[in-house]
């Protein structure tokens, strides 16, 4: 064990700390909180690995932008203070996926440990600079086409909102 | 920064930027009652520490020390409890990148202008956990609107910062500054406006703090907080504007450029930013809040478009340059 | 130095967790929480690719930094589509109004 590695695994186990609370905790809100811990390790686990942009925009965007939606919709959407059952699934339907999901990382495990191999290597920094140059160089199409999407995001979610939902109490 | 920091080194930048953080937001802190005092032809406070009531802050908080610290009956305790440090201490962080010259910085990051902007968003949620574990209805209210608020206001910041660091070629705060001329000024002005517009909002002074607006929703978020914890958000209130000012004079204002750069670059990027201080106390004493649609239609039909065109205005002057 | 398989049981424990929100919740924004972990489990593989194989490459911070930006998109609208089946008929998604 390195020390990168020691930071990477602490990152780590606290992410999916984390993440398992944020899936399975019966308080609404704390899911969103629980995924701000989450995604805040893992900003440390890319800076660990040499992705400072990466973590960056990891912290900026999906936690500045993306949990603060989350948690504004969790808002407008009234949920409660204090552990909520109302939209609990059944043990049952908890159990199948849970073995679901088991299969998945097993699955994923048996192909992926394989290729990542036992020894260790040497750690490659990202630059800014070599990231800019390709993100404009070699991924410029690519990047133009998101853009696309994001406008196209826009545009499709500013209809939805405004479209009024014809079969609805009007409650909200 | 060296690629070897000694043990104390660490300490003593650690130290120093903590002392910062607890001192600069006290000062503007006091500037804003002497300010906001003479403007509404007072004097404020007089008394605390005898010249011109100069301890009147630190008063204040040994007032809040001793204050009864309430907990609503139905709050979410644990997050109620976080909310706070969560809203202050992402302040901290950033303020520890921003250079006072290029050799004074507790943490010269290579792309600290994006960290700076990171954690301005982090500290967002402090207000928000506020506004939800409360319990209150006000506070809720409060919470949506700062949400609504941060997430408008945050993309024009976010260009605002990409056409300076267009311009400069580099993400690093130091190296903006550095690269800084004196014609930026007016090449840079659309940028300076949409960020200090957008630095207003996201530290929720007025006229843009609708989602405080303390004579419609009480206080907004911080309704049911009291003692230290109240104390903690005012904290961060005035941390944001020292924030905000030290970047304004970082990146639009030139930092440290001026006679005497060598020795005195320090006092240089402090002098600039006491005028963006005193601006964000002036907005306070003369504008009306914003109601909730004209800030939003501020921010994507004013603040948006202009980044967007000082983007391309810098893209063109630095190909041009080229 | 840095061993590579730590962040490869680090990803694939967190699309676990991710697919057992997708499958075990039944509030919607819940559901979505399920799949940005997902999208964040591919995030650690490409980073770690990135950090450890023998070419330097920044297709490893590149697609990452694509994923974040589909995420984004992906929630916004996501997001307005619940808002506005919330007004017709409530959080749950298995629900019929």
């Amino acid at each position: 064990m390195t020390a990168l590695d020691v930071a990477l695994v602490g990152f780590g186990l606290l992410a999916l700390a984390g993440a398992l609370l944020a899936v399975t905790t019966r308080h609404i809100v704390h899911a969103a909180l629980w995924l701000v811990v989450a995604l805040g390790s893992l900003a440390g686990v890319y800076l660990v690995l040499g992705a400072e942009i990466v973590a960056l925009v990891q912290l900026l965007v999906y936690v500045g932008a993306i949990v603060v939606l989350v948690l504004f919709a969790l808002m407008v959407t009234r949920s409660p203070i204090g552990p909520s059952r109302d939209h609990a699934t059944s043990p049952a339907h908890r159990g199948v996926a849970a073995v679901i999901a088991a299969g998945l990382v097993a699955l994923l495990l048996a192909v992926l440990l394989p290729i990542a191999g036992s020894g260790a290597v040497t750690r490659q920094v990202t630059s800014n600079r070599a990231l800019g140059a390709d993100l404009f160089g070699t991924w410029a199409w690519p990047f133009e086409l998101l853009s696309l999407l994001l406008l196209a995001s826009l545009v499709a979610a500013l209809a939805i909102a405004r479209s009024r939902a014809v079969t609805g109490k009007e409650d909200a | 920064m060296g690629a070897a920091m000694s043990v104390w080194e660490v300490v003593l930048r650690s130290v120093a930027v903590l002392a910062a953080f607890l001192v600069l937001p006290l000062l503007v802190g006091f500037m804003e009652h002497k300010v906001m005092a003479h403007m509404q032809a007072r004097l404020g406070p007089m008394y605390a520490g005898g010249f011109h009531g100069w301890a009147q802050l630190i008063a204040d908080a040994a007032k809040f020390v001793q204050k009864d610290d309430l907990l609503p009956t139905a709050a979410d305790k644990g997050v109620f409890r976080l909310a706070p440090s969560l809203a202050l201490i992402p302040y901290l962080v950033a303020l520890a990148v921003v250079p006072l010259s290029p050799s004074i910085v507790g943490a010269d990051a290579p792309a600290s202008a994006v960290v700076v902007l990171a954690a301005t968003a982090v500290g967002v949620l402090g207000g928000l956990m506020a506004g939800w574990a409360s319990a209150n209805k006000y506070s809720l209210l409060g919470g949506l609107r700062s949400a609504a608020q941060l997430i408008a206001y945050e993309l024009p910041m976010v260009l605002a910062v990409a056409s300076v660091a267009l311009a400069a070629g580099t993400l690093s705060l130091t190296g903006i500054a550095t690269e800084w001329r004196p014609w930026w000024l007016l090449w840079q002005l659309p940028a300076a406006f949409v960020f200090l517009a957008g630095g207003c909002a996201e530290i929720q002074r007025p006229p843009f703090d609708m989602p405080l607006a303390d004579s419609e929703i009480v206080f907004g978020p911080y309704t049911e907080y009291s003692g230290l914890r109240f104390a903690l958000f005012l904290l961060a209130e005035y941390a944001g504007i020292v924030l905000m000012s030290l970047l304004m004079s970082v990146m639009f204002l030139g930092a440290w450029h001026g006679p005497w750069s060598g020795p005195l670059g320090w006092l240089w990027t402090i002098l600039k930013a006491v005028p963006i201080a005193f601006l964000f106390l002036w907005f306070r004493n003369s504008w009306p809040r914003l109601r909730e649609d004209q800030l939003q239609r501020f921010a994507w039909l004013v603040l948006v478009p202009l980044a967007l065109v000082q983007l391309l205005i810098t893209a063109v002057g630095v190909v041009m340059m080229r | 130095m840095i061993h590579a398989w730590p962040a490869v049981v680090l990803a694939t424990c967190l699309i676990g967790i991710g697919a057992y929100g997708v499958l075990a919740r039944r509030n919607a924004v819940l559901v979505l929480i399920g799949v940005e972990l997902i999208l964040n489990g591919a995030n650690v593989l490409f980073v770690a690719s990135g950090a450890t194989v023998s070419v330097p490459s920044t297709a490893g911070s590149v697609l990452p930094l694509f994923i974040i930006t589909i995420a984004a998109a992906e929630v916004v609208v996501a997001l307005a589509v619940v808002l506005l089946a919330f007004r017709a008929s409530g959080i749950d998604v298995t629900e019929k109004s």
